[in-house]
Protein backbone atom coordinates (compact mmCIF):
# COMPACT_ATOMS: atom_id res chain seq x y z
CA UNK A 1 0.00 0.00 0.00
CA UNK A 2 1.30 3.36 -0.87
CA UNK A 3 1.90 6.04 1.57
CA UNK A 4 0.62 9.18 0.58
CA UNK A 5 2.07 10.92 3.42
CA UNK A 6 3.97 10.12 6.53
CA UNK A 7 2.62 11.31 9.66
CA UNK A 8 4.92 11.03 12.73
CA UNK A 9 2.99 10.05 15.97
CA UNK A 10 4.79 9.77 18.83
CA UNK A 11 2.45 10.64 21.64
CA UNK A 12 -0.19 8.32 23.37
CA UNK A 13 -3.38 8.58 21.75
CA UNK A 14 -5.25 9.56 24.71
CA UNK A 15 -2.66 12.82 24.51
CA UNK A 16 -3.62 13.16 20.91
CA UNK A 17 -6.99 13.85 21.68
CA UNK A 18 -6.27 15.89 24.11
CA UNK A 19 -3.89 18.33 22.60
CA UNK A 20 -5.98 18.34 19.66
CA UNK A 21 -8.70 19.11 21.42
CA UNK A 22 -7.09 21.89 23.06
CA UNK A 23 -5.43 23.37 20.26
CA UNK A 24 -8.65 23.54 18.50
CA UNK A 25 -10.71 24.93 21.42
CA UNK A 26 -8.19 27.16 22.32
CA UNK A 27 -7.38 28.79 18.49
CA UNK A 28 -11.31 28.20 17.71
CA UNK A 29 -12.16 30.89 20.28
CA UNK A 30 -10.01 33.40 18.94
CA UNK A 31 -12.89 33.56 16.35
CA UNK A 32 -15.16 35.23 18.58
CA UNK A 33 -12.51 37.27 19.55
CA UNK A 34 -11.35 38.00 16.00
CA UNK A 35 -14.84 38.98 15.50
CA UNK A 36 -15.37 41.37 17.76
CA UNK A 37 -11.47 43.41 17.50
CA UNK A 38 -12.70 43.80 13.26
CA UNK A 39 -15.84 45.73 15.09
CA UNK A 40 -14.40 47.77 17.33
CA UNK A 41 -10.85 48.35 15.94
CA UNK A 42 -12.99 49.85 12.47
CA UNK A 43 -15.04 51.72 14.75
CA UNK A 44 -11.71 53.47 16.03
CA UNK A 45 -10.42 53.37 12.78
CA UNK A 46 -13.31 55.57 11.95
CA UNK A 47 -13.57 58.01 14.79
CA UNK A 48 -16.30 55.39 16.49
CA UNK A 49 -16.83 53.42 19.40
CA UNK A 50 -17.32 50.06 17.82
CA UNK A 51 -20.38 47.89 19.51
CA UNK A 52 -20.26 49.30 23.49
CA UNK A 53 -24.06 48.23 24.65
CA UNK A 54 -23.48 44.22 25.12
CA UNK A 55 -21.36 43.45 28.21
CA UNK A 56 -19.18 45.55 29.67
CA UNK A 57 -17.22 47.19 27.08
CA UNK A 58 -19.44 45.67 24.23
CA UNK A 59 -16.64 42.56 25.22
CA UNK A 60 -19.93 39.92 24.71
CA UNK A 61 -20.97 41.39 21.35
CA UNK A 62 -19.76 38.67 19.20
CA UNK A 63 -21.49 35.85 21.56
CA UNK A 64 -24.61 37.66 21.35
CA UNK A 65 -23.91 38.21 17.71
CA UNK A 66 -23.68 34.35 17.38
CA UNK A 67 -26.33 33.12 19.93
CA UNK A 68 -28.91 35.53 17.75
CA UNK A 69 -27.60 34.02 14.53
CA UNK A 70 -28.12 30.06 15.95
CA UNK A 71 -31.27 30.94 17.45
CA UNK A 72 -33.37 31.87 13.64
CA UNK A 73 -35.14 29.88 11.81
CA UNK A 74 -32.82 26.73 9.82
CA UNK A 75 -34.40 28.45 6.77
CA UNK A 76 -33.34 26.88 2.87
CA UNK A 77 -35.09 28.67 -0.18
CA UNK A 78 -37.58 26.63 -2.32
CA UNK A 79 -35.56 25.28 -5.41
CA UNK A 80 -32.36 24.99 -3.53
CA UNK A 81 -30.44 21.62 -3.88
CA UNK A 82 -31.23 20.57 -0.27
CA UNK A 83 -28.37 18.30 0.40
CA UNK A 84 -25.44 20.72 -1.11
CA UNK A 85 -26.70 23.44 0.55
CA UNK A 86 -26.66 21.79 3.85
CA UNK A 87 -23.37 20.77 3.56
CA UNK A 88 -21.41 23.46 2.04
CA UNK A 89 -21.31 26.04 5.27
CA UNK A 90 -19.93 22.60 6.52
CA UNK A 91 -17.20 22.22 4.29
CA UNK A 92 -15.94 25.91 4.70
CA UNK A 93 -15.75 25.10 8.41
CA UNK A 94 -13.91 21.75 8.37
CA UNK A 95 -11.24 23.26 5.78
CA UNK A 96 -10.57 26.08 7.77
CA UNK A 97 -10.20 24.28 11.35
CA UNK A 98 -8.51 20.90 9.63
CA UNK A 99 -5.10 23.49 8.76
CA UNK A 100 -5.04 24.46 12.31
CA UNK A 101 -4.23 20.82 12.89
CA UNK A 102 0.03 21.42 11.42
CA UNK A 103 0.47 24.57 13.07
CA UNK A 104 3.37 24.60 15.72
CA UNK A 105 2.84 26.19 18.75
CA UNK A 106 5.99 24.83 20.26
CA UNK A 107 8.40 22.00 19.66
CA UNK A 108 8.61 18.81 21.76
CA UNK A 109 7.80 19.28 25.36
CA UNK A 110 7.14 17.24 28.24
CA UNK A 111 3.78 17.15 29.60
CA UNK A 112 3.67 14.74 32.81
CA UNK A 113 6.72 12.87 31.76
CA UNK A 114 5.16 12.63 28.31
CA UNK A 115 6.85 13.81 25.16
CA UNK A 116 4.68 15.63 23.12
CA UNK A 117 4.71 18.00 20.04
CA UNK A 118 2.70 20.90 20.38
CA UNK A 119 1.28 20.67 17.37
CA UNK A 120 -1.52 18.36 15.47
CA UNK A 121 0.11 16.64 13.41
CA UNK A 122 3.32 17.31 12.05
CA UNK A 123 3.16 15.67 8.47
CA UNK A 124 5.61 14.97 5.99
CA UNK A 125 4.13 17.22 3.18
CA UNK A 126 3.60 20.02 5.87
CA UNK A 127 2.84 22.96 4.02
CA UNK A 128 0.92 21.42 1.04
CA UNK A 129 -1.41 20.01 3.85
CA UNK A 130 -2.53 23.76 4.62
CA UNK A 131 -2.74 24.17 0.59
CA UNK A 132 -4.60 21.05 -0.04
CA UNK A 133 -7.06 22.06 2.36
CA UNK A 134 -7.30 25.79 1.02
CA UNK A 135 -8.03 23.73 -2.23
CA UNK A 136 -11.05 21.83 -0.57
CA UNK A 137 -12.22 24.76 1.04
CA UNK A 138 -13.39 26.10 -2.54
CA UNK A 139 -15.67 23.63 -2.62
CA UNK A 140 -17.34 24.96 0.21
CA UNK A 141 -17.91 28.57 -1.59
CA UNK A 142 -18.45 26.69 -4.64
CA UNK A 143 -21.23 24.29 -3.84
CA UNK A 144 -22.72 27.16 -1.51
CA UNK A 145 -22.96 29.32 -4.32
CA UNK A 146 -24.25 26.92 -6.79
CA UNK A 147 -26.92 25.03 -4.55
CA UNK A 148 -28.76 28.03 -3.87
CA UNK A 149 -29.91 28.23 -6.84
CA UNK A 150 -29.90 31.87 -7.23
CA UNK A 151 -27.90 34.33 -9.84
CA UNK A 152 -25.95 36.64 -6.74
CA UNK A 153 -24.69 33.27 -4.82
CA UNK A 154 -23.78 32.11 -8.12
CA UNK A 155 -22.11 34.91 -9.47
CA UNK A 156 -20.40 35.09 -6.18
CA UNK A 157 -19.04 31.96 -6.16
CA UNK A 158 -18.00 31.76 -9.45
CA UNK A 159 -15.72 35.01 -8.66
CA UNK A 160 -14.68 32.93 -5.34
CA UNK A 161 -13.25 30.67 -7.40
CA UNK A 162 -11.80 32.25 -9.81
CA UNK A 163 -9.93 34.58 -6.78
CA UNK A 164 -9.15 31.30 -4.91
CA UNK A 165 -7.19 29.47 -7.94
CA UNK A 166 -5.59 32.30 -8.94
CA UNK A 167 -4.20 33.39 -5.93
CA UNK A 168 -3.40 29.82 -4.87
CA UNK A 169 -1.05 29.88 -7.64
CA UNK A 170 0.72 33.05 -6.18
CA UNK A 171 0.61 31.63 -2.89
CA UNK A 172 2.09 28.19 -3.66
CA UNK A 173 4.97 29.62 -5.77
CA UNK A 174 6.19 32.54 -2.85
CA UNK A 175 6.24 29.44 -0.46
CA UNK A 176 9.09 27.86 -2.76
CA UNK A 177 11.65 30.50 -1.64
CA UNK A 178 11.05 29.66 2.05
CA UNK A 179 11.11 25.56 1.37
CA UNK A 180 14.19 25.86 -0.35
CA UNK A 181 16.22 27.92 1.86
CA UNK A 182 14.86 25.16 4.52
CA UNK A 183 14.90 22.11 3.03
CA UNK A 184 11.98 21.04 4.17
CA UNK A 185 8.51 21.27 3.59
CA UNK A 186 7.50 20.53 7.40
CA UNK A 187 6.03 23.71 9.61
CA UNK A 188 8.33 22.75 12.81
CA UNK A 189 11.60 22.06 10.36
CA UNK A 190 10.84 25.69 9.08
CA UNK A 191 10.71 27.32 12.54
CA UNK A 192 13.47 25.18 14.04
CA UNK A 193 15.46 26.50 11.12
CA UNK A 194 14.50 30.28 11.53
CA UNK A 195 15.58 29.71 15.51
CA UNK A 196 18.90 28.79 14.17
CA UNK A 197 19.43 31.47 11.49
CA UNK A 198 17.01 34.43 10.86
CA UNK A 199 13.30 35.13 10.44
CA UNK A 200 12.73 34.27 6.86
CA UNK A 201 10.89 37.43 6.21
CA UNK A 202 14.33 39.18 5.51
CA UNK A 203 15.91 36.61 3.06
CA UNK A 204 12.35 35.97 1.68
CA UNK A 205 11.30 39.63 1.59
CA UNK A 206 9.67 39.17 -1.74
CA UNK A 207 7.77 35.63 -1.11
CA UNK A 208 7.02 37.23 2.12
CA UNK A 209 4.86 40.00 0.18
CA UNK A 210 3.29 38.15 -1.89
CA UNK A 211 2.16 35.52 0.42
CA UNK A 212 0.85 38.11 2.34
CA UNK A 213 -1.34 39.67 -0.25
CA UNK A 214 -2.39 36.14 -1.54
CA UNK A 215 -3.19 35.53 1.79
CA UNK A 216 -5.58 38.18 2.21
CA UNK A 217 -6.95 37.33 -1.50
CA UNK A 218 -7.08 33.69 0.24
CA UNK A 219 -9.44 34.39 2.97
CA UNK A 220 -11.78 36.88 1.27
CA UNK A 221 -10.93 40.30 2.98
CA UNK A 222 -11.07 42.83 2.05
CA UNK A 223 -9.37 44.59 -0.03
CA UNK A 224 -10.37 41.14 -2.04
CA UNK A 225 -13.84 40.41 -0.34
CA UNK A 226 -14.88 40.63 -4.30
CA UNK A 227 -17.08 37.28 -3.48
CA UNK A 228 -19.17 38.98 -1.34
CA UNK A 229 -19.13 42.15 -3.15
CA UNK A 230 -22.43 44.03 -1.51
CA UNK A 231 -23.37 46.51 -3.76
CA UNK A 232 -23.49 43.82 -6.86
CA UNK A 233 -23.79 40.78 -5.67
CA UNK A 234 -25.74 41.20 -2.36
CA UNK A 235 -23.55 39.44 -0.41
CA UNK A 236 -22.25 36.31 -2.85
CA UNK A 237 -21.79 32.68 -2.14
CA UNK A 238 -23.80 33.18 1.28
CA UNK A 239 -26.80 35.71 -0.08
CA UNK A 240 -29.20 32.66 0.51
CA UNK A 241 -28.18 31.76 3.75
CA UNK A 242 -29.36 32.61 7.23
CA UNK A 243 -29.42 31.77 10.57
CA UNK A 244 -26.67 29.13 11.88
CA UNK A 245 -25.52 28.17 8.22
CA UNK A 246 -24.90 31.53 7.26
CA UNK A 247 -23.36 32.11 11.10
CA UNK A 248 -21.06 28.67 9.62
CA UNK A 249 -19.93 30.59 6.66
CA UNK A 250 -18.94 33.87 8.56
CA UNK A 251 -17.55 31.99 11.03
CA UNK A 252 -15.07 30.27 8.90
CA UNK A 253 -13.89 33.63 6.86
CA UNK A 254 -12.62 34.84 10.22
CA UNK A 255 -11.28 31.58 11.20
CA UNK A 256 -9.85 31.40 8.32
CA UNK A 257 -8.13 34.22 8.97
CA UNK A 258 -6.91 33.00 12.08
CA UNK A 259 -5.04 30.51 10.56
CA UNK A 260 -3.39 32.38 7.75
CA UNK A 261 -2.40 34.80 10.68
CA UNK A 262 -0.68 31.68 11.83
CA UNK A 263 0.70 30.77 8.86
CA UNK A 264 2.05 34.02 8.68
CA UNK A 265 3.54 33.96 12.11
CA UNK A 266 5.41 30.34 11.24
CA UNK A 267 6.46 30.45 7.97
CA UNK A 268 7.96 34.12 7.90
CA UNK A 269 8.09 35.24 11.34
CA UNK A 270 9.52 32.46 13.39
CA UNK A 271 6.96 30.36 15.16
CA UNK A 272 7.90 30.60 18.31
CA UNK A 273 10.90 31.96 18.24
CA UNK A 274 11.84 35.56 20.19
CA UNK A 275 15.55 36.49 18.71
CA UNK A 276 18.27 37.16 20.88
CA UNK A 277 16.62 35.16 24.01
CA UNK A 278 16.50 31.39 24.58
CA UNK A 279 12.91 31.59 25.71
CA UNK A 280 11.41 28.78 28.47
CA UNK A 281 9.03 26.29 26.38
CA UNK A 282 5.61 27.52 28.09
CA UNK A 283 5.87 30.75 27.11
CA UNK A 284 6.05 29.48 22.94
CA UNK A 285 2.38 29.23 22.23
CA UNK A 286 1.65 32.23 23.92
CA UNK A 287 4.28 34.33 21.40
CA UNK A 288 2.56 32.59 18.53
CA UNK A 289 -0.86 33.96 19.92
CA UNK A 290 0.50 36.88 20.03
CA UNK A 291 2.62 37.05 16.62
CA UNK A 292 -0.88 36.10 15.17
CA UNK A 293 -2.94 38.78 17.21
CA UNK A 294 -0.65 41.60 15.48
CA UNK A 295 -1.24 40.06 11.68
CA UNK A 296 -5.15 39.64 12.70
CA UNK A 297 -4.47 43.55 13.60
CA UNK A 298 -3.01 44.53 10.28
CA UNK A 299 -5.41 42.93 8.61
CA UNK A 300 -8.15 45.24 10.12
CA UNK A 301 -6.39 47.94 9.37
CA UNK A 302 -5.77 46.68 5.98
CA UNK A 303 -9.98 46.40 6.09
CA UNK A 304 -10.21 50.09 7.12
CA UNK A 305 -7.62 51.35 5.07
CA UNK A 306 -8.14 49.75 1.30
CA UNK A 307 -11.47 49.83 -0.76
CA UNK A 308 -12.33 46.74 -3.15
CA UNK A 309 -10.54 46.14 -6.28
CA UNK A 310 -12.39 45.89 -9.35
CA UNK A 311 -12.35 42.22 -10.80
CA UNK A 312 -10.47 42.93 -13.96
CA UNK A 313 -7.74 44.52 -11.19
CA UNK A 314 -8.11 41.73 -9.36
CA UNK A 315 -7.29 39.49 -11.74
CA UNK A 316 -4.38 41.19 -13.12
CA UNK A 317 -2.83 41.80 -10.25
CA UNK A 318 -2.81 38.09 -9.48
CA UNK A 319 -1.50 36.93 -12.73
CA UNK A 320 1.08 39.78 -14.36
CA UNK A 321 2.46 40.86 -11.11
CA UNK A 322 2.02 38.45 -7.99
CA UNK A 323 2.57 35.17 -10.28
CA UNK A 324 5.66 36.56 -11.89
CA UNK A 325 6.80 38.23 -8.77
CA UNK A 326 6.76 34.82 -7.02
CA UNK A 327 8.61 32.60 -9.97
CA UNK A 328 11.33 35.33 -10.26
CA UNK A 329 11.63 34.86 -6.01
CA UNK A 330 11.60 31.33 -6.61
CA UNK A 331 14.63 31.32 -9.44
CA UNK A 332 16.39 33.94 -7.56
CA UNK A 333 16.34 32.01 -4.30
CA UNK A 334 17.22 28.75 -6.43
CA UNK A 335 20.11 29.85 -8.15
CA UNK A 336 21.36 31.93 -4.63
CA UNK A 337 21.17 28.66 -2.13
CA UNK A 338 23.18 26.79 -5.13
CA UNK A 339 25.66 29.34 -5.22
CA UNK A 340 25.86 29.95 -1.54
CA UNK A 341 26.11 26.66 -0.54
CA UNK B 1 6.45 72.11 -35.05
CA UNK B 2 5.20 71.01 -31.54
CA UNK B 3 3.33 73.38 -29.50
CA UNK B 4 5.25 74.88 -26.75
CA UNK B 5 3.30 76.33 -23.96
CA UNK B 6 6.13 77.84 -22.10
CA UNK B 7 6.21 79.04 -18.69
CA UNK B 8 2.44 79.69 -18.87
CA UNK B 9 2.02 75.60 -18.15
CA UNK B 10 3.34 73.93 -14.94
CA UNK B 11 4.50 70.29 -15.88
CA UNK B 12 4.19 67.69 -13.27
CA UNK B 13 6.09 64.81 -13.57
CA UNK B 14 4.63 61.63 -12.37
CA UNK B 15 4.82 57.88 -12.79
CA UNK B 16 3.40 56.58 -15.79
CA UNK B 17 0.76 54.36 -15.53
CA UNK B 18 1.40 51.22 -16.10
CA UNK B 19 2.42 47.55 -14.84
CA UNK B 20 5.63 48.31 -13.23
CA UNK B 21 5.07 52.06 -11.79
CA UNK B 22 1.28 51.57 -11.56
CA UNK B 23 2.55 49.27 -8.84
CA UNK B 24 5.24 50.86 -7.30
CA UNK B 25 2.57 54.07 -7.32
CA UNK B 26 -0.16 51.82 -5.23
CA UNK B 27 2.12 50.24 -2.58
CA UNK B 28 3.12 53.84 -1.85
CA UNK B 29 0.16 55.04 -2.13
CA UNK B 30 -1.20 52.09 0.26
CA UNK B 31 1.60 53.00 3.05
CA UNK B 32 0.01 56.44 3.18
CA UNK B 33 -3.25 55.06 3.34
CA UNK B 34 -2.07 52.78 6.46
CA UNK B 35 -0.72 55.81 8.11
CA UNK B 36 -3.89 57.68 7.31
CA UNK B 37 -5.97 55.54 9.13
CA UNK B 38 -3.90 54.59 12.20
CA UNK B 39 -3.79 58.49 13.26
CA UNK B 40 -7.55 58.43 13.57
CA UNK B 41 -6.82 55.48 16.15
CA UNK B 42 -4.26 58.02 17.90
CA UNK B 43 -6.93 61.01 17.57
CA UNK B 44 -9.37 59.28 19.10
CA UNK B 45 -13.09 59.26 18.78
CA UNK B 46 -16.20 61.56 18.26
CA UNK B 47 -18.80 59.72 19.34
CA UNK B 48 -21.53 61.28 21.89
CA UNK B 49 -23.30 58.53 23.76
CA UNK B 50 -26.21 59.52 23.18
CA UNK B 51 -28.94 58.02 26.05
CA UNK B 52 -25.84 59.16 28.39
CA UNK B 53 -24.42 62.16 26.91
CA UNK B 54 -26.87 64.35 25.00
CA UNK B 55 -26.01 66.87 22.54
CA UNK B 56 -25.79 70.14 23.80
CA UNK B 57 -27.98 72.96 22.59
CA UNK B 58 -27.86 76.55 21.27
CA UNK B 59 -29.85 79.40 23.52
CA UNK B 60 -32.01 80.19 20.60
CA UNK B 61 -32.43 76.25 19.55
CA UNK B 62 -36.44 75.63 19.19
CA UNK B 63 -37.30 72.30 20.87
CA UNK B 64 -40.85 71.78 22.75
CA UNK B 65 -42.84 74.59 23.16
CA UNK B 66 -43.48 76.24 26.80
CA UNK B 67 -46.28 78.29 28.15
CA UNK B 68 -45.80 81.10 31.24
CA UNK B 69 -47.17 82.53 34.45
CA UNK B 70 -46.60 85.81 35.29
CA UNK B 71 -43.85 85.42 38.56
CA UNK B 72 -45.26 87.98 40.69
CA UNK B 73 -49.09 86.77 40.10
CA UNK B 74 -48.96 83.29 39.10
CA UNK B 75 -51.02 84.19 36.59
CA UNK B 76 -51.28 83.05 33.40
CA UNK B 77 -49.69 85.08 30.34
CA UNK B 78 -52.03 83.23 27.90
CA UNK B 79 -54.91 85.41 26.76
CA UNK B 80 -56.37 83.02 24.65
CA UNK B 81 -56.23 85.44 21.94
CA UNK B 82 -55.67 82.64 19.19
CA UNK B 83 -52.81 84.56 16.97
CA UNK B 84 -50.59 81.89 17.60
CA UNK B 85 -53.21 79.09 16.16
CA UNK B 86 -53.63 81.74 13.25
CA UNK B 87 -49.78 82.30 12.50
CA UNK B 88 -49.16 78.40 12.62
CA UNK B 89 -48.43 76.87 9.01
CA UNK B 90 -49.20 73.51 10.35
CA UNK B 91 -52.48 74.01 11.99
CA UNK B 92 -51.48 72.21 15.16
CA UNK B 93 -52.72 74.73 17.52
CA UNK B 94 -56.12 74.64 19.44
CA UNK B 95 -57.17 77.70 21.74
CA UNK B 96 -60.74 77.74 23.17
CA UNK B 97 -61.20 80.90 24.92
CA UNK B 98 -63.10 81.58 27.82
CA UNK B 99 -63.95 84.77 30.24
CA UNK B 100 -61.99 85.76 33.09
CA UNK B 101 -64.35 85.81 36.00
CA UNK B 102 -63.79 87.79 39.51
CA UNK B 103 -64.00 84.61 41.66
CA UNK B 104 -61.84 82.63 38.62
CA UNK B 105 -59.34 84.63 37.08
CA UNK B 106 -56.78 82.38 35.27
CA UNK B 107 -55.08 84.99 33.32
CA UNK B 108 -53.86 88.60 33.46
CA UNK B 109 -56.39 90.01 30.37
CA UNK B 110 -59.94 89.57 29.83
CA UNK B 111 -60.07 86.06 28.98
CA UNK B 112 -57.85 83.08 28.95
CA UNK B 113 -56.78 79.59 27.22
CA UNK B 114 -59.71 77.23 28.51
CA UNK B 115 -58.11 74.48 26.05
CA UNK B 116 -54.75 75.42 24.69
CA UNK B 117 -53.50 72.02 22.75
CA UNK B 118 -49.84 71.39 20.37
CA UNK B 119 -50.50 68.64 18.15
CA UNK B 120 -46.72 67.71 18.45
CA UNK B 121 -46.91 65.39 15.50
CA UNK B 122 -47.62 68.07 12.97
CA UNK B 123 -45.49 70.63 14.91
CA UNK B 124 -42.90 71.56 12.16
CA UNK B 125 -40.84 74.18 14.92
CA UNK B 126 -40.49 76.94 12.99
CA UNK B 127 -41.36 79.27 16.17
CA UNK B 128 -44.00 81.82 14.60
CA UNK B 129 -46.71 80.92 17.37
CA UNK B 130 -43.66 82.67 19.20
CA UNK B 131 -43.63 85.75 16.96
CA UNK B 132 -46.99 85.81 16.98
CA UNK B 133 -47.78 85.69 20.61
CA UNK B 134 -48.32 89.34 21.99
CA UNK B 135 -47.56 88.72 25.70
CA UNK B 136 -44.80 86.32 25.45
CA UNK B 137 -46.75 83.82 26.82
CA UNK B 138 -45.83 81.33 24.66
CA UNK B 139 -41.85 79.92 23.86
CA UNK B 140 -40.06 77.20 22.22
CA UNK B 141 -37.68 75.47 24.88
CA UNK B 142 -34.96 73.19 24.30
CA UNK B 143 -36.43 69.98 25.06
CA UNK B 144 -36.11 67.53 21.51
CA UNK B 145 -36.61 64.13 23.46
CA UNK B 146 -40.51 63.82 22.57
CA UNK B 147 -40.42 60.35 21.28
CA UNK B 148 -43.62 58.56 22.32
CA UNK B 149 -45.73 55.62 21.69
CA UNK B 150 -48.88 57.12 20.43
CA UNK B 151 -50.10 59.50 18.74
CA UNK B 152 -52.42 60.70 20.76
CA UNK B 153 -49.58 61.35 23.28
CA UNK B 154 -48.02 64.13 21.52
CA UNK B 155 -50.83 66.37 21.77
CA UNK B 156 -50.11 68.23 24.64
CA UNK B 157 -52.37 69.97 26.89
CA UNK B 158 -52.22 73.36 28.88
CA UNK B 159 -51.29 71.53 31.92
CA UNK B 160 -48.34 69.76 30.39
CA UNK B 161 -47.44 72.80 28.34
CA UNK B 162 -47.28 74.88 31.56
CA UNK B 163 -45.23 72.50 33.98
CA UNK B 164 -41.75 73.34 34.80
CA UNK B 165 -39.60 71.71 31.96
CA UNK B 166 -37.22 68.89 33.67
CA UNK B 167 -34.33 70.39 32.42
CA UNK B 168 -32.87 67.79 30.51
CA UNK B 169 -31.08 69.32 27.88
CA UNK B 170 -28.04 70.64 28.30
CA UNK B 171 -27.21 74.15 26.51
CA UNK B 172 -24.06 74.95 24.73
CA UNK B 173 -22.06 77.52 26.39
CA UNK B 174 -20.27 80.29 24.71
CA UNK B 175 -17.09 78.77 23.61
CA UNK B 176 -18.58 75.57 22.55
Amino acid sequence: MPLYAEIGYFEPWWMQIAKALVIFLVVFNMVPMALLADRKLLGRFQHRYGPTRVGPFGLLQAVADIGKLLFKQQFAPNDSRRWLYIVAPVISMVTAAATLAIVPFSDTVDIFGVKTGLYGVDPSIGILFAFAFGGIAFYGLMLGGWSSNSKYSFLGSMRAAAQLISYEIAQGLSILGVIMMVGSLSLVDIVQWQEQHLWLFIPQFVGWLVFLVAGFAETNRPPFDLPEAEAELVAGYFTEYGGGRFAAFFAAEYLNMVVISLLFTTIFWGGWDIPFWDQPNWIEPIVVLVKMWVFIFFFIWIRATLPRFRYDQLMSFGWKILLPLATVNALVTAVLVVVLD
Amino acid sequence: MPYDPGDDVLVIRQPREGAPAGTFRAFAATLKGLKMTFSRVTEGTVTINYPEEKTPVYPRFRGRHKLHRFEDTGLEKCVGCSLCAAACPADCIRVVAAENTPDNRVSAGERYAAVYEINLSRCIFCGYCEVACPFDAITLGHDYEMADYNRSDLIFTKEMLLAEPLERTPLRTADE
